[in-house]
Parts: C-alpha cells; structure tokens; sequence
C-alpha cells in the first residue's frame, strides 16, 4: 500500500501483534483471587516508564483511587493516553507523572472550563504531544484488542490533527478511497473503575462503556476498581452481564465511591463543588501544592480522601442527587 | 416583540435548525440547550447521541458533561464511542453542533491551541476530542459562537476539525465522506452558511439590530453575501417559555 502522506507525531508504543502475543500467551487463566489494596495493586503493576491508560470518561467513572495512588507514589516518565481525559488528567498533570501523550482531549474538564495547572504543564513543552481524535484513539484500542496493527479510519483528514499526529494516509487498495491508518495501542497498564466485579475480576459495568472494553483488552495489565465485590456464584447466574472477563485483569480493589468526585451512574452524582475548588485552587501555585498534599500526599487511601471531603454525609447527598434520577427513570416519569 | 438577550436567540436559532425525526451529535452547554429546546418544541422525535455511548436519551436536565448519567438518562441505549462513531461513519447522524478558539472563511475549527509551535503552544487547548470525527462524519455542521475579529481568523493557528479545508471540492478530494461540512454558523449578530461553489462562508440572515457592516466589521476576513438576506426571526415567546423554564431554568447557558 502506498503511503501518501504521514502525520509528524511520535508513535510511543511499541504496536508488534506477535510481541503482544508473546505476552498474553504467559498471562494467566487462572481463577485466582485478585483482591488486593490500591497500593498493593499500584506498587505491583505501574512502574516509570509505563505507558497508562485511564478508562471512563474525564470526570465519570474513573479510578480515582488509582490515579491519586501513581501521583502519591511519585511515578514519573508515564506515557499516558489523554483519551476523553479531563479530571484523571487533571490530577496526572498535578503529579507530573508523564512525559508522553497521545492527546484526543485534554487540559479541559468541558463545560467546566479548562485546567489551569494541566494547561501549564503542556504549555510548558515538558511533555511530548502527539494529535488524535477520540474515535481515532477508540480505534487505536480496538485495532489492538483485535492483535492487529492498524485500522482505517476517515476522520482526520487535511488537518492539523493529523499533521501532528502519527497515522498514515493511504489509498484503499480495493476503490481508491484515501483512508487514515491508525496504529493499534497496547497501553502497558490500565485501570478501569466498574460498579460491580468478582474476585477473580469478572466485571459489571452499568450504563455507558465509553472505550473501556476495549481498553481492557487492548492493555498488557489492568487493575480494576470496583463500587464492590460480588459473588462469582452472582457472575454465573447472568453472564449476559459481565463485560470484562477475569483473564483480562490483573488486581481487583474494592473501592467504594472510588469514582468521587466524578460522577458514577446508578449511584452517585459528581462533587461540583469540589471540582470548581481543583480549579480555583490550581491559580495560586502555593495554595495548590497545600491543597495537593492534603489531598493526595498525606491520604494513606481514597477513604481518607473521601473523609476529608464531607465523609458519607457528603456520598449520600451525591447518591440521592443521582437516585432522583434513577428512581424516576424507573417508574418511567416525572 | 420578546424580551430577551443574545445567547437566548442563538439557543432558539440553533434549535430551529433541527427537524423532527433528526439525529444529532451534542456537546454540553449551547449544542445541549438549543437540542433540548427542540425536542421539547418542534422536534419530539429527535435522536440525540452523545460520543461516550448516549443514545437517543430524553434529556432530564443539561448534562455537565457528555459522558454523564443524565446523556443516558431515559436512553434506547447506553453504548459506547466506538458506536456511536461507527453510527455517525456510517451516515445516519444528520447533524452536529460545534464550536472552537478560531474558525477561518471555509468553516475549518480550531480546539487545540494558540500559537504556531506545536510543541510549545502559547495557549493550550484541549484537542479534538470528539470534534473532528463528528465534523468529519456528521451531515452537517452547526457551528453556534460569538462573533468578533480573534475568532473569526483568516487562517487558524491550527486547524483541529475540518470544515471546507481549502474551499471547492478540496474536503472530497481529501478523502473526507462526501457531501456533508459546515452547514450553519450561527453568531450572536448573523446566521452564515457556505457559498455552495467555492464553500466560503456568506451572510444569509442578520440579527435584529445589527447591520451587514457590523458583521464584517467583526470578522477577519471577506464575507460574502446571500442575494436575498434576511433578518432573522427572534425568539417566540413559546420558544423563551420552554428555554427559560425547563432547558436552563438556573440559567447555565442562557445567562442572567
């Protein structure tokens, strides 16, 4: 196939289907108990120099606990995909934790505005960017998930997004229509929160999937945070409900409210209050480095974190903000 | 006539762009206000999608974000991006709405930074996100901002998301799906579409109290102009009545 065209971006990742065979050849099938601590799970699984990947969708969903736990253990030199990323990366950016990026959505929490800090440090050229779109980046997982090394795509096209990004143009050997080709993603570790899994990691997810069942297939080691645990007896009575099967993932961490103070569907509504105070805090240098080191450095684990931001008193109120919802869904009105 | 202000009649404007039986690819904020005001007016049957897997909610309240629980809220279905991109690839979502820093004379959009280094930009942006695949994919784009002479830009500091890339044919030829880009540009003085030839942008209608010099006054480069240009319609008062009392009763988007 001829290349006509190639973006500039640097590809981070290493995207030879046979060497991740080799890989997840070795990756156990066992049933075995995985639960462990976030710590025990971060410790054991991200190192320096990992490349991460962070499921949900910015401030929904997400493993908080995880991402505060690489930021308390001073992980540096992360490669990281800013993939629908907005508080996960935000707090990645006040840790400092990567020095490569593939970039889809960044630096912005959406209609919250955008994060002072983050847009610090990429304004500041300490981390390399390469361009892509969301769905380019959803398709980089799939196309790994699949053990290829590439799939087309028709977005992109003629932009600077492309220019700086590291697909290829192509034509379509069958019609001649020019596609882009991305590059499939093997993040090295990920970590995905869920509402639901077993011990041994079979998960239940309520709602949107955004790209993470892809995203569990395509990393080498994935630790799952869970709302909590159930019984695997639970997972075979309806396996129509398990969307990450057990020999995907590597740790199993009951964290509850673990995606605060992101929103988590069915059971509890973002933290605003607490996102807007990430925001202002961020604008003074000095009050952020407190603000960080009381809420990250010196939380031994997301419950105290939790603690110290309103307790359960504060869940509960976020777990009926959401349940309005719910409950009226259920009854199908008003 | 109504009382109301700017960001009001764009909600409104946006709005009436959408037939009933539409689909349409939101954002949060004003793509959110001027979908709601539509399904709950003109277009009950319109199939809203969000990129994390929304699809086809009935939107309770405007979501903070396009990945949380109210853009599933009431769903068909709760499904993921790969599906909703693939729906949009594949031709069956008829509209987007949008937005950007800068948008240039063919409707090409910028989202991703200020300054010409890319590896040290003076203001950061956050990117595509999903911007580039809707515009690429969608029929139409609606883009809804305020108008002046930064934002509108002879030529982008980047361009993110492809509009009509170097005018003509160039979006086709660039291997882009075929018949579909900017469609409306709806600003806070005029409403512009693209001149179907050269696909440059041209005024087809301008706000009440603003005049065709205003327009180009606040705009860094030549505007062409419809045949026949209108003034556009203001806001009805059933249009207010919906907007203000059940799309932004706390008046997020619409402002005080």
């Amino acid at each position: 196939m001829e290349i006509l065209s190639e973006g500039l971006g640097k590809l981070f990742t290493n995207i030879d289907p046979d060497d991740a065979r080799a890989f997840f050849r070795d990756k156990s099938r066992k049933l075995e108990n995985k639960l462990m601590s976030v710590k025990a799970a971060v410790e054991k699984f991200v190192h320096d120099g990992d490349y991460l990947a962070i499921g949900g969708f910015g401030a929904n969903r997400i493993p908080t606990a995880v991402c505060h736990e690489i930021v308390r253990r001073r992980i540096k030199n992360m490669g990281f995909a800013g993939h629908t990323a907005t508080h996960d990366f935000q707090i990645l950016s006040a840790g400092q934790v990567f020095s490569r990026l593939d970039a889809s959505y960044i630096v912005g929490l959406e209609a919250r505005g955008l994060s002072p800090n983050a847009r610090k440090y990429i304004e500041s050229g300490a981390v390399q960017v390469t361009e892509w779109t969301n769905y380019a980046l959803a398709i980089r997982f799939r196309a790994a998930a699949m053990g290829v090394t590439f799939l087309p795509v028709r977005c992109s096209l003629g932009t600077d997004t492309f220019k700086y990004g590291a697909g290829k143009e192509v034509k379509c050997p069958f019609t001649g229509q020019r596609y882009m080709l991305v590059p499939a993603l093997y993040p090295d570790v990920a970590a995905i929160h869920v509402h639901e899994a077993d011990v041994y990691g079979n998960c239940r997810i309520r709602g949107i999937t955004i790209s993470d069942l892809d995203v569990s297939r395509a990393a080498k080691r994935l630790i799952i945070t869970t709302e909590r645990i159930v019984s695997s007896e639970q997972i075979r009575s309806d396996p129509v409900r398990t969307l990450i099967p057990y020999y995907l993932v590597d740790a199993v961490c009951e964290v509850p409210f673990g995606g605060y103070p992101g929103n988590m569907a069915y059971e509890y509504f973002s933290d605003e209050a607490h996102l807007q105070e990430w925001m202002r805090v961020e604008k003074d240098p000095a009050a952020f480095e407190k603000f960080l080191d009381q809420n990250i450095y010196q939380c031994k684990s997301h419950f105290d974190y939790i603690q110290l931001n309103g307790g359960m008193e504060k869940m509960l109120a976020l777990r009926q903000k959401e349940l309005f919802y719910s409950a009226a869904a259920q009854s199908g009105g008003e | 006539m109504a009382d109301y202000n700017t960001m009001e009649l764009m909600v409104c404007v946006a709005s009436r762009q959408l037939e009933d039986g539409a689909s349409v690819g939101v954002g949060t904020g004003v793509p959110c206000a001027a979908t709601m005001l539509a399904q709950k007016t003109h277009a009950p049957n319109l199939m809203i999608v969000f990129e994390a897997g929304g699809l086809a909610p009935l939107l309770p309240e405007m979501p903070i974000s396009v990945g949380d629980s109210r853009t599933f809220w009431r769903a068909v279905m709760a499904s993921g991006m790969v599906q909703i991109m693939e729906t949009c690839a594949r031709g069956m979502v008829d509209y987007t709405f949008l937005g950007g820093a800068q948008i240039d004379i063919y409707g090409n959009m910028n989202s991703t930074q200020i300054g010409s280094d890319h590896a040290k930009p003076k203001i950061r942006f956050p990117g595509s996100g999903g911007a580039n695949d809707f515009a690429s994919f969608c029929w139409k784009t609606i883009v809804v901002t305020p108008q002046d002479n930064k934002r509108f830009v002879e030529k982008c500091d980047f361009i993110t998301t492809p509009g009509y890339l170097t005018g003509g044919d160039a979006r086709e030829a660039a291997g882009l799906p075929k018949g579909c880009g900017p469609y409306r540009i709806i600003t806070n003085m005029a409403v512009m579409d693209f001149e179907p030839v050269s696909k440059r942008m041209r005024i087809i209608s301008i706000n009440p109290g603003y005049t065709a010099k205003d327009v180009q006054d606040n705009c860094g480069f030549e505007l062409l102009k419809a045949d026949k240009i209108r003034e556009t319609a203001p806001p009805t008062e059933n249009e207010l009545r919906v907007l203000r009392e059940e799309v932004d009763p706390n008046r997020y988007v619409i402002g005080r």
